[in-house]
């Protein structure tokens, strides 16, 4: 069953409009419905990306970072959305995107490489868990239609496990000849390790033939689209963005990363066409930055973030939030935005319901916890 | 998996060292020939030293963006962007590519210079080291002012004290221009500090402080490791002891050097400080050098650099017994780092004779390259190979530096690229080496039959030195 489904994934060298440059990874299973997970690795600033501009504490502690909300997107009386998000705006308008506030993984401290293993492998704890939470829901799913293909030189942590994982990337190199193919190969057949790498490499390389190989978001997104739309391809792919740690200069960065953001899930959804009505887009980071802005124009590792869910499926057009406020005493720990939902339980209702899937068993198998976020999804 | 034991000798030149060479003889006594090269390493080579001044440059830059500033705009425009900025004027514009262009050539020549001194060196354990303690203190060259002294920071601050001690390395790596800007240090200020104050007076509005990046990064990263007992009150206590740490030249007025360390006692924001239960009242640079000393000799940090130097040496998911052992010898020997290469050395975990890791793109490449006898890295384009083989040299984007595990690097598309560039590689040489022959050479009694039989089974010469590049046998270490 797991050898069936493998993942597509993709690597970006470029640089593109994100700090670094986005990469890619898909996996093939047997729907019709895409569910694509996009991270945002550093910890992105949820509270200028849906700012709270109703809160009165807001702007006092943001200071000059403050979003002004009359060159933002008021969602509605309480919070408005980054100027930056254009399109998502507009998908807000159509009821196609939605964003759920002062959420974190359950890691509660501030490091983000253990705040991204947390929110990658699904434990509680780091490195508690040895596998991805993303390879666990394709392990749920119908085993594939026909076998699958890779494009990226490395593969995600939220990827990692039992499924087996394939990579290609773009190449200036000179393509080898068939003769040395063959001979490697041969080369590799009694080695464990690299023989399923060698027979994924040579698959995702007669897959990619014609695909162009740029890097910056617009084309990303569409060559994501080019897979998730083929009628037998992979229904399940990972972006990951990164240079989301603003801890200076944030607004111009912040709006930078946005907007390649913005273009991403834009690019996603145009070359998606049809398909895009069967389509959730969940972008989720590590953990947030602190309320306050700190003393170089930017902000310091937080606690709570904001999590965007977007796509045709999606019953959109609100902001799900049990605000905690940003009085003093509402802050966790005197300083970071206080998380009133669970990641976890979002992810998983989120997938769970994406794919046709049962919300709790997704709940179960993914994070070994009972609660699911549900009815976000027209299922 | 057809492999035949590695022999010591072999262990000694791939795992240890950065690769055999065709010319040189297997080392008769392996042991002593990694600490034979404590004596041979040479900190300052030729490569490294003509790197050009990127202080100089960087202090025109700013020169140049200041006068052209106060022609083109009355409004300042901050370098770390906090108010909105003006309009570009074409003139900035012009000097903005102009400086890109010279920091991405400089870059490239210091990559040139690393790969140089991996080809060329008597030393290549201790070389090694130098790229272990590189990705340690990692400064990632994700914009043109680290990119621009990337190079000079493991020149200066990591070569250096190689063979040194770790305290005196950490003091080198955290006054270094090129970390106190990654990650954000010569902004911090403060918030009691005159600095803060007299900024206040003049506008209310701009709000100075605290920038924790650098204290957070040196107690999870360089010293005592994530989950390793300190709080955020700690992180916090440690950025204001930091504060004050910057370099010269931050301002036209400022005749110092762009890339000397300086202490801005202006900046310093003033009291003692709380830092894992121990109070700091030494005043200015004292302070925090004070901690770092503290933290250099902290348990936590020799468990966190035996952890990291196992895995290099002795597999993804070392012995305890070898973690145990290296941190020991780290704290005996406050943090003597031939002291603590000796330990690793007479360890019997660290010669396990069945390959222990899988090479990382820059391992693997500056092991081709030597194994096929290049001494001089001349017209190859070092970065950007790096960069197709999925690994850019210091630009891992994260001070947490590249991954030492396998799983970051075996993947399907990073053989792939092996394999192209090792055609690439190999098309030049010809018939003038004969894998048959080399292969034995590169990994003494110890490549395997079914590599050995591969090799000789191979159409061409060039076929044949490809195949032996991108084996199991040469992957591996």
């Amino acid at each position: 069953m797991l050898d069936r489904r493998r993942f597509l994934s993709f690597s970006g060298l470029g640089a593109g409009a994100l700090l670094v440059a986005p990469r890619m990874a898909l996996a093939t299973v047997a729907t019709d419905r895409r569910f694509v997970f996009i991270i945002q690795r550093g910890a992105a600033d949820g509270l200028n990306i849906v700012a709270p501009y109703a809160d009165p504490a807001y702007a006092r502690l943001r200071g000059a970072l403050a979003i002004d909300p009359s060159s933002a997107t008021k969602l509605d009386g309480t919070f408005a959305l980054h100027p930056s998000l254009v399109e998502t705006a507009k998908m807000y308008g159509q009821h196609q995107a939605l964003f759920v506030h002062a959420i974190a993984s359950p890691y509660r401290d501030r490091s983000h490489f253990d705040g991204q293993n947390v929110l990658e492998t699904g434990g509680t704890q780091p490195y508690q868990e040895k596998d991805g939470w993303l390879n666990r829901l394709v392990a749920m799913m119908p085993s594939a239609r026909e076998q699958a293909i890779a494009l990226a030189a490395t593969v995600p942590m939220a990827l990692r496990g039992a499924a087996r994982v394939t990579s290609y990337a773009p190449t200036s190199l000179p393509q080898p000849s068939d003769d040395l193919l063959l001979r490697v190969g041969q080369l590799y057949a009694a080695d464990p390790q690299l023989h399923p790498l060698w027979t994924s490499a040579l698959a995702a390389q007669g897959l990619a033939e014609g695909s162009a190989a740029k890097q910056d978001p617009a084309s990303l997104g569409t060559l994501a689209a080019s897979f998730l739309s083929k009628p037998d391809g992979p229904r399940i792919a990972m972006l990951e963005t990164g240079g989301w740690d603003t801890h200076s200069g944030q607004d111009a960065r912040l709006a930078a990363q946005l907007k390649a953001l913005d273009t991403l899930v834009t690019s996603l959804r145009d070359g998606l066409g049809r398909a895009w009505a069967q389509t959730t887009v969940l972008v989720a980071t590590e953990f947030g930055r602190t309320a306050a802005a700190n003393g170089t124009g930017g902000t310091d590792h937080g606690t709570g973030s904001v999590a965007m869910i977007i796509g045709g499926a999606v019953k959109g057009g609100r902001v799900v939030a049990d605000w905690p406020g940003l009085a003093p005493s509402a802050l966790y720990e005197s300083r970071d935005l206080k998380p009133t939902a669970a990641l976890d339980s979002l992810i998983a209702g989120v997938a769970g319901e994406s794919l046709g899937l049962d919300p709790p068993r997704v709940a179960r198998m993914l994070f070994d916890r009972s609660d699911s976020v549900t009815g976000l999804i027209a299922t | 998996m057809t492999t035949t034991g590695l022999s010591p000798a072999a262990i000694a030149l791939n795992r240890f060292g950065l690769g055999a060479t065709p010319l040189a003889a297997a080392p008769g006594d392996p042991r002593r020939w990694l600490i034979g090269q404590f004596d041979r390493f040479d900190a300052r080579p030729a490569s490294f030293a003509a790197l050009p001044d990127a202080g100089a440059m960087v202090k025109a830059y700013r020169d140049q963006r200041q006068a052209l500033r106060q022609v083109s705009s009355a409004a300042p425009s901050p370098i770390d962007g906090v108010a909105t900025k003006p309009a570009k004027s074409a003139e900035q514009m012009v000097a903005r590519q102009d400086f890109a262009q010279d920091v991405q050539a400089l870059y490239r020549q210091a990559v040139q210079a690393r790969t140089q001194s991996a080809l060329e060196t008597q030393a290549p354990f201790v070389e090694r080291m130098v790229h272990f303690w590189s990705n340690h203190f990692c400064v990632s060259a994700d914009n043109p002012q680290t990119s621009a002294f990337v190079g000079a920071f493991e020149r200066d601050a990591i070569r250096p004290h190689v063979l040194g001690r770790f305290e005196d390395m950490l003091l080198a790596v955290e006054q270094h221009l090129a970390m106190l800007i990654y990650l954000n240090q010569i902004q911090s200020i403060g918030p009691d500090s005159l600095a803060a104050q007299r900024a206040l007076t003049r506008n209310p509005a701009k709000q100075r402080g605290l920038n924790e990046n650098l204290a957070r990064e040196i107690m999870e990263l360089h010293t005592l490791g994530v989950r390793s007992g300190y709080s955020q009150s700690d992180v916090t206590e440690f950025a204001r002891a930091l504060t004050g740490w910057s370099v010269g030249a931050q301002g036209p007025r400022d005749d110092g050097n762009a890339d000397d360390f300086a202490f801005r006692p202006n900046l310093h924001e003033p009291g003692s400080r709380a830092i894992l239960g121990k109070t700091y009242a030494q005043p200015g640079v004292e302070q925090a050098r004070a901690v770092l000393v503290d933290f250099a000799r902290a348990p936590a940090t020799a468990t966190h650099v035996a952890s990291k130097l196992a895995r290099h040496f002795a597999g993804d998911t070392p012995p305890l017994t070898l973690v145990s052992r290296l941190a020991a010898s780290f704290t005996n020997n406050r943090g003597d780092l031939p002291a603590l290469y000796h330990t690793l050395i007479d360890s019997p975990e660290a010669w396990a004779p069945t390959p222990v890791k899988f090479k990382t793109p820059w391992e693997w490449t500056v092991s081709a390259l030597r194994g096929l006898g290049r001494e001089q890295v001349g017209q190859l384009q070092m970065a950007g190979v790096q960069s197709q083989l999925g690994q850019p040299v210091w630009k891992p984007g994260s001070p947490a530096g590249w991954d030492d595990v396998a799983a970051s690097w075996a993947a399907p598309d990073a053989l792939l690229r092996r394999v192209e560039f090792a055609q690439r590689l190999v098309a030049p040489i010809g018939d003038t080496l004969d894998a048959r022959t080399l292969g034995p050479k590169l990994m003494p009694a110890s490549l395997s039959a079914g590599t050995a039989d591969q090799i000789g089974r191979a159409e061409s010469p060039g076929g044949a030195l490809a195949l032996l590049l991108v084996s199991p046998d040469f992957l591996r270490r």
